[in-house]
């Protein structure tokens, strides 16, 4: 590190800032492009001192990115057992490996490369991932986490060389540099098997191919501009295929690549051809390619994930088809329903699932003191209901009547196979949506009132027709009352084992939380046919995967009475994440922010806010400044500006979503919060120094602030680093803690 | 001094006639025999607040602040309404102490005077009179916002003030070109922020709007700063013919502080004037409703003991300092899903739950949501036996250590490594059996005061918010919100929590009721805490605690987000797929519905789709050089545009991202911003587009048939705006022009 510090100021007084264009250059690929940069600026030293310059800050990236590595490598096995969410993604990773279909309500990317890595390093998939703390022993987990370090530990060049491009300042991009590497909350994130560490790799190449494509915009439709420029748009589809949070560095993107276009559309030395070719080519690469790479990771996805597993119930039956293992693939049933059938009822509004009954009643004081009937995402035998006719309780399976189907219009009964009550409703109000009516189980072996009469409908179709299993969308409407049987989606307390409100609506709006269709179907009486005819296209499964995600994520709701993290209490570093353990004796991890850089960081925005302004306002009054402020202000306001929308747009979106929240989707704001604080203390530092006179005392204020803030976080981070590396022994309160006296805020629980 | 004398004293007025007239028209066309003498739709619900307002009891109400409620209430005033009336029905008949007509006529003035207004605003907008009377006309004549303002509504009010602050905001504007910092120039901005902070004031939404003023306002300010020639009052004329010499004139300090005037002006004005005036609003409020009354229990103790009657009757007096040997019952500060109180009873935990958990057998602790003898707690000195204050009492501090017996019982609040019994993950609570039990009682708790000032303040009846940390296990004592089954009599669990992430209201208790303990004898003691507390002392909150108490409350009361048999999404509005039946005769079948001229709502929609067209085909042409409009016309264009343009994305596009029950009239606001675009683009098309005069008087020609159409639909609607006329089945029949609009069609 010192060495590097020593050479930031004697450049900044040589070299010019400021230029979208042509810095690629300083660290020169070959000889001839660094004698054009040399040529172009008459007061650079001669060729033998860049040359010599450009080998140290390859010795510096290499310096840099080694620490990152060690850093993030150092007791990379510890805790030899499962941390936090390593029990989902390590699992979905091993059902990857074991080819078993299962639902997350994240895009299957990441999860596909944990398991890759995985199975290229030898784990086979069999250990089960059940719970935090569950030892790992013999299975071989070091392959998952070292790939997601890997990943990790990226993100510490990437930010140097993001920072470089944008400030052109070394020191600048060293500091960055050192606040992420002595983070110990990126550190922390960085060492266990989660789909965080492959996130933020892709938001950071992201954003480092934009930032070096925008500085080759003096040569368009040159093989480097392509290139970056593809490949912005390859990490742009890595990032959203990760996490849906991801598209918070595509709108990044999408709205440099407007402001670009429109720069270019304004420039009239440009023809309007021209124009359109730049337009088609960011179309290509930044829409086109994203979406088809997007595509193609659903397409792995399911190829891979053929058999049956636990995900199947959220999805339609039409989609089960298509898994081995499920009783629907290759399946044949008997084609049009029957009385004295056995069947599955699942609605068709996504991730609703299977109306279900069991033998538990609703609790007293709400409705009636009947049994419960829910909807339920999973297979299970209380899904199974017989369908009989209103009026007569014989047996319709006896082998002497001959199989009488059920009709459109039909009045039917249906009987819950398990526990013979009858599907029923009346006139209380529904436990949770109490404008509708409730539904319940009612009846001894089938023998109830006229409430339990239901009238069958096909929707859009006549009269009189016979009903499809599968295909027809069916209502069934209460006969007593009229309302239209259907579930509110909503989630039932405790009494109802969280399944989902199932309710008769009186209100006939077509929605399709009230329209049904016929799965399982058994009735040996009838023939059966092939349901090959099932098979949903490519795109269906895709709109379907997606409307099923979008779901679980708005179905994450946080409880009352609980304490949930909030946005606004990440950026102070309010609380922590318990990685691991919880009493003395625990090996304990913590995920928590190294607090002088969280709080550095956060100076560091209302700073660059004030400074930001004083300056806008000062151009925007014309006041002359002077060419040095005037090339200070310039990388403040746009490099700065550029990474200060980053952060708005990896942070503020975060307040309006109702899911519950965690403390760690606040890291990938962290990163460009940290990039803003390396240019805005630069900056400020080289202000300062500016003001003063005299050079050899400016030079001192400027290496002193300098390298007062790397040490600061280089021994904050020794003071801190036990929090990632975790801890044993008493907790921080216990003076004989080594993490005594550090606890300094009250809500941090180490 | 004495020139009046010498010139003769001179009154010119300046009359409109066009303004006269339409303010004429619309009051006729919103008093008109002024709806049906029954509760109409959401009268329902503003009703009980004008009934409470008139009785002086409190109320919370989460869905607006409380200034619309209290226009309303100020007609029931004038009218001399006493507030009794039972609000349960709609439909039902008002009774003849309900001054229908002066409570429904402030909304109805309101929704008269926006067609004016209307006119107003187009005019400062720099369009023709033409334009500006198609605009009030074309409010004049939609169903919607007549039927809306014609009852006992808010959001007639909430327009109203919407258009009053772009107005006001263009009148200002207009009048910063000529004479800064004149009488009329602070007269305009001021109404601005007043009229902004009323719009606030009525109903949340309003803030779109007030947010849409401050971005416009920010944009001019922002040209202020670059306007290099700014200079001194009434230079307007002077600087379009000499602007550098102007400029060179003043010295820059002059002229940098010139412009820092006008930022703070408008600062002041758009930002501390409606902050203001929001406080005020509340501050009426509190003023006016000072009596307890059915919502208190939603907030805390301190807020109720500042109401007359209710809670402050019984903790009048009460003492202050909470000590050793007091008397006390605990709440819960979160108080959800109900306020209540901590409790315990003979009845002990079931050996064995349902699930085949077993528990420790103990007595129970819940937490009740009545009062109760069982909710009184004793705070026992550790040390000490007596359960009695000394003389002089011993205050209980921050970070002391208490025991808490059970009033009624005399056992130990207790808590130990057992699981509760509806949340496992966290201790059981009980009261100590101390006989045949293996495990030993660990009965001491740390008292944590949460809003302490210095670390040996005292805990204090209603003030102190207290958390009961556990000493051996450092468990805090917290409701979970669950309900015990029928063994625990529905009561609320209460558990000990040993993951305690953070700061949570639901873990945090205060002192209600409170008493110093004199008797010995645990006889004597039930007795004493049968009877009532009573002692005299009067504490007060702040005004600026009730209010944020009162606001934070209000902004996070759950509202049940359950559908509605009406309720619609924000999608339906824009193609009128929905109608709302307000109001039915009980006899004949005339009725109310809330339905919108469909001619205006197709017409406003398309007028939108081809202002955003226009828009950025012209700039994309003027970025590549084309100007095909004049400076000028382009700057009003631009202007027209975000003011009525963006006026209706603001009020409009929220609503998709909201999770509340939605009705048509929450797009009332948007579509009035849209009718104001719809003779801006009629005119643009007729000046700019139409190049020959022929090919103009044929535009003019169709708009004129356009409007006629307009007014037919009205006047076929009409019917069920009004709701004065019954119609046969056939007509009403008739007038379902699209399947999804409910009108009500009676069986004989």
């Amino acid at each position: 590190m010192p060495p590097a510090v020593g050479e930031g100021p004697a450049r900044f007084e040589l070299r010019p800032r400021r230029g979208r264009c042509g810095h690629q250059v300083t660290r020169a690929v070959g000889p001839d492009v660094a004698a054009e940069a040399a040529a172009r600026s008459p007061k650079r030293p001669a060729r033998g001192s860049r040359r010599f310059e450009a080998a140290g800050r390859w010795a510096l990236l290499a310096l840099v990115t080694l620490l990152s590595f060690a850093t993030r490598f150092h007791r990379l096995d510890e805790p030899p057992h499962i941390c936090w969410d390593e029990t989902h993604f390590g699992k979905m990773g091993s059902y990857y490996i074991n080819r078993t279909f299962f639902f997350d309500v994240h895009p299957p990317l990441g999860k596909m490369l944990i398991g890759l890595a995985g199975y290229l390093s030898g784990y086979d998939g069999t250990f089960l991932f059940q719970k935090p703390g569950d030892k790992y022993e013999h299975h071989n987990y070091m392959g998952m986490r070292g790939f997601c370090a890997f990943l990790g530990s990226l993100l510490v060049p990437f930010a140097y060389l993001i920072v470089l491009e944008l400030s052109k300042s070394l020191p600048a991009a060293l500091l960055t540099a050192a606040l992420l590497t002595f983070d110990t909350g990126c550190l922390t994130l960085s060492q266990y098997i989660l789909l965080d560490p492959i996130l933020m790799f892709f938001i950071m190449a992201a954003m480092l191919s934009m930032v070096k494509y925008n500085s080759c915009a003096d040569r368009p439709f040159s093989a480097p501009w392509w290139f970056w420029l593809s490949l912005t748009g390859i990490n742009l589809a890595g990032a959203l295929g990760v996490k849906f949070v991801g598209l918070f560095i595509i709108l990044q993107v999408g709205w440099n690549t407007i402001s670009d276009l429109w720069h270019l559309f304004g420039d009239l030395s440009l023809s309007v051809v021209t124009v359109g070719k730049h337009l088609t080519a960011r179309i290509l690469c930044l829409i086109v390619l994203p979406l088809t790479l997007y595509t193609a990771t659903y397409a792995v996805h399911f190829m891979v994930l053929n058999k049956s597993g636990p995900g199947d119930g959220f999805f339609s039956s039409a989609f089960q088809a298509r898994l081995s293992g499920n009783n629907l693939h290759n399946a044949s049933i008997p084609e049009h329903l029957a009385y004295g059938s056995v069947i599955t009822v699942k609605n068709l509004r996504m991730a609703i699932g299977y109306l279900h009954s069991h033998r538990h009643l609703y609790p007293e004081g709400i409705g009636a003191r009947q049994q419960q009937v829910t909807t339920y995402l999973h297979k299970d035998y209380n899904n199974l209901w017989i369908i009989k006719k209103h009026n007569t309780n014989a047996d319709p399976l006896d082998p002497s009547f001959p199989a009488e189907f059920v009709r459109h219009g039909d009045i039917i009964r249906l009987e819950h196979k398990e526990t013979s009550r009858n599907l029923h409703s009346h006139y209380h109000e529904a436990p949770l949506t109490r404008k509708h009516y409730q539904v319940t189980g009612y009846g001894i072996n089938g023998t109830g009132d006229s409430n339990d009469f239901w009238r069958i409908e096909v929707v859009n179709r006549k009269f009189g027709n016979r009903i499809k299993v599968l295909r027809s969308r069916i209502r069934l409407i209460h006969l007593v009352t009229g309302c239209v049987l259907g579930s509110s989606g909503k989630v039932l307390p405790k009494w109802g084992w969280e399944q989902l409100e199932v309710t008769c609506t009186p209100y006939l709006k077509e929605t399709l939380n009230s329209i049904w269709n016929v799965e399982d179907h058994i009735n040996p009486k009838l023939p059966n046919i092939s349901l090959d005819v099932l098979q949903p296209t490519f795109p269906e499964i895709l709109l379907e995967s997606h409307m099923v995600m979008i779901r679980g994520n708005n179905g994450l709701k946080p409880k009352d009475n609980e304490f949930t993290s909030k946005p606004w209490h990440w950026p102070i570093n309010y609380q922590g994440l318990r990685f691991s353990g919880i009493n003395d004796t625990d090996f304990r991890v913590y995920l928590l922010g190294n607090p002088v850089v969280w709080w550095l960081n956060l100076s560091s925005i209302v700073l660059y806010l004030l400074l930001g302004s004083i300056f806008a306002v000062a151009v925007q009054r014309g006041a002359r400044l002077p060419a040095e402020v005037e090339g200070l202000s310039q990388v403040l306001l746009q490099g700065g500006g550029q990474l200060l929308l980053g952060w708005m747009l990896h942070y503020f979106p975060f307040f309006l979503m109702g899911r519950i929240l965690y403390f760690h989707h606040y890291f990938p704001a962290m990163l460009f919060s940290s990039m803003l604080t390396g240019i805005l203390w630069d900056t400020l530092l080289r202000l300062c120094a500016w003001s003063l006179a005299s050079s050899s005392l400016a030079r001192g204020v400027y290496v002193v602030g300098l390298l007062s803030l790397l040490l600061g976080t280089a021994y904050s981070f020794c003071l801190f680093h036990p929090l990632a590396y975790g801890m044993v022994g008493p907790l921080a309160q216990d003076p004989r803690s080594p993490m005594a006296g550090l606890r300094w805020l009250e809500s941090w629980d180490f | 001094m004495l020139g009046f004398l010498k010139r003769p004293v001179v009154v010119t007025a300046d009359i409109n006639l066009n303004v006269v007239a339409l303010t004429a028209m619309g009051l006729l066309s919103r008093l008109w025999q002024m709806g049906p003498r029954a509760v109409v739709f959401d009268e329902v619900y503003y009703g009980q607040y004008i009934s409470f307002y008139m009785k002086r009891i409190f109320f919370l109400d989460g869905s607006g602040p409380p200034f619309g409620h209290m226009l309303l209430a100020l007609g029931g005033y004038l009218g001399g309404f006493d507030g009794n009336f039972l609000w349960n029905r709609i439909g039902a008949e008002y009774s003849s102490n309900v001054p229908v007509w002066s409570l429904r006529l402030l909304p109805a003035l309101t929704g008269a005077l926006s067609v004016p207004m209307a006119y107003q605003i187009l005019l400062e907008l720099g369009f023709s009179h033409c334009a500006a009377m198609g605009a009030a006309l074309l409010m004049l004549i939609e169903n919607a916002l007549i039927t809306q303002s014609r009852l006992m509504l808010l959001e007639s009010v909430l327009i109203f003030f919407n258009l009053l602050a772009v107005l006001s905001y263009l009148k200002f504007s207009n009048s910063q070109k000529q004479r800064p910092f004149s009488l009329s120039w602070w007269f305009w901005l001021m109404l601005t922020g007043v009229a902004c902070s009323c719009a606030v004031g009525v109903k949340y939404v309003g803030v779109f709007t007030y947010l849409l003023v401050l971005a416009v306002a920010s944009v001019h300010a922002w040209h202020l700063i670059g306007d290099r020639t700014l200079s001194h009052v009434g230079a307007a004329v002077e600087r379009g013919a000499r602007p550098s010499r102007v400029g060179r004139d003043r010295s820059p300090i002059s002229r940098q502080i010139r412009v820092l005037c006008h930022l703070l002006a408008r600062a002041a004005a758009l930002l501390v004037v409606p902050a203001l005036m929001y406080l005020l609003f509340f501050y009426v409020h509190l003023i006016l409703v000072y009596r307890s009354g059915p919502h208190d229990q939603i907030m805390s103790s301190a807020f109720q003991a500042s109401l007359e009657g209710g809670l402050a009757r019984i903790t009048q007096g009460q003492p202050l300092e909470v000590a050793y040997g007091s008397q006390v019952t605990l709440k819960n500060v979160f108080g959800k899903p109900v306020p209540c109180w901590l409790h315990s009873h003979q009845s002990t935990y079931p050996m064995i739950y349902e699930n085949g958990r077993g528990s420790s057998h103990q007595q129970q602790v819940t937490c009740y949501p009545f009062k109760d003898v069982n909710n009184w707690w004793i705070v026992k000195d550790p040390g000490r036996h007596q359960l009695v204050v000394g003389s002089p009492p011993r205050p209980v501090r921050h970070g002391d250590v208490v025991q808490l017996v059970h009033g009624m019982t005399t056992r130990f609040l207790n808590t130990h490594d057992v699981a509760a019994p509806l949340s496992p993950h966290s201790q059981e609570v009980s009261c100590y059996v101390d006989y045949n039990i293996s495990m030993p009682s660990q009965n001491l708790w740390r008292l944590d005061i949460v809003n302490r000032e210095s670390d040996a303040d005292v805990w204090k009846t209603i003030l102190s918010e207290v958390r009961l940390v556990h000493v051996n296990t450092s468990a805090v004592l917290k409701l979970s919100g669950a309900h015990l089954p029928d063994w625990g009599f529905r009561q609320l669990e209460v558990v000990g929590e040993k993951l305690s992430r953070g700061y949570h209201e639901s873990m945090v208790w205060n002192v209600e009721e409170h008493r110093y303990g004199k008797s010995q004898e645990q006889k004597e003691r039930e007795l004493e805490l049968h009877s009532p507390a009573q002692m005299d002392f009067s504490r007060n909150l702040s005004f600026m605690a009730r209010f944020l108490e009162l606001q934070w409350r209000m902004l996070t009361v759950k509202s049940d987000g359950s559908e509605h048999k009406y309720s619609s999404s924000p999608l339906d509005w824009v193609t009128l797929d929905t109608s709302i039946a307000y109001w039915l005769h009980p006899r004949t079948s005339a009725q109310i519905h809330l339905l919108g001229n469909v001619v205006i709502w197709a017409s406003a929609s398309l007028a939108t789709v081809v202002y955003a067209l226009l828009f950025f085909w012209y700039l994309l042409r003027r970025r590549r050089g084309l100007r095909d409009l004049p400076e000028d016309s382009w700057l009003r264009w631009v202007l027209a545009g975000a003011l009525c343009a963006g006026g209706w994305a603001v009020n409009y596009l929220p609503f998709f991202v909201m999770e509340k029950t939605l009705f048509l009239y929450h797009y009332l606001p948007a579509l009035t911003f849209q009718i104001l675009l719809l003779p801006v683009v009629l005119q643009h098309v007729s000046d700019h587009l139409c190049r020959s005069p022929p090919l103009r008087s044929l535009f003019s020609a169709l708009v004129v048939a356009w409007y006629s159409c307009a007014c037919h639909v009205f006047i076929t609607l009409r019917p069920l705006t009004y709701g004065d006329k019954s119609l046969s089945p056939s007509e009403l029949k008739a007038l379902r022009w699209k399947d999804s609009w409910d009108i009500l069609i009676r069986k004989y």
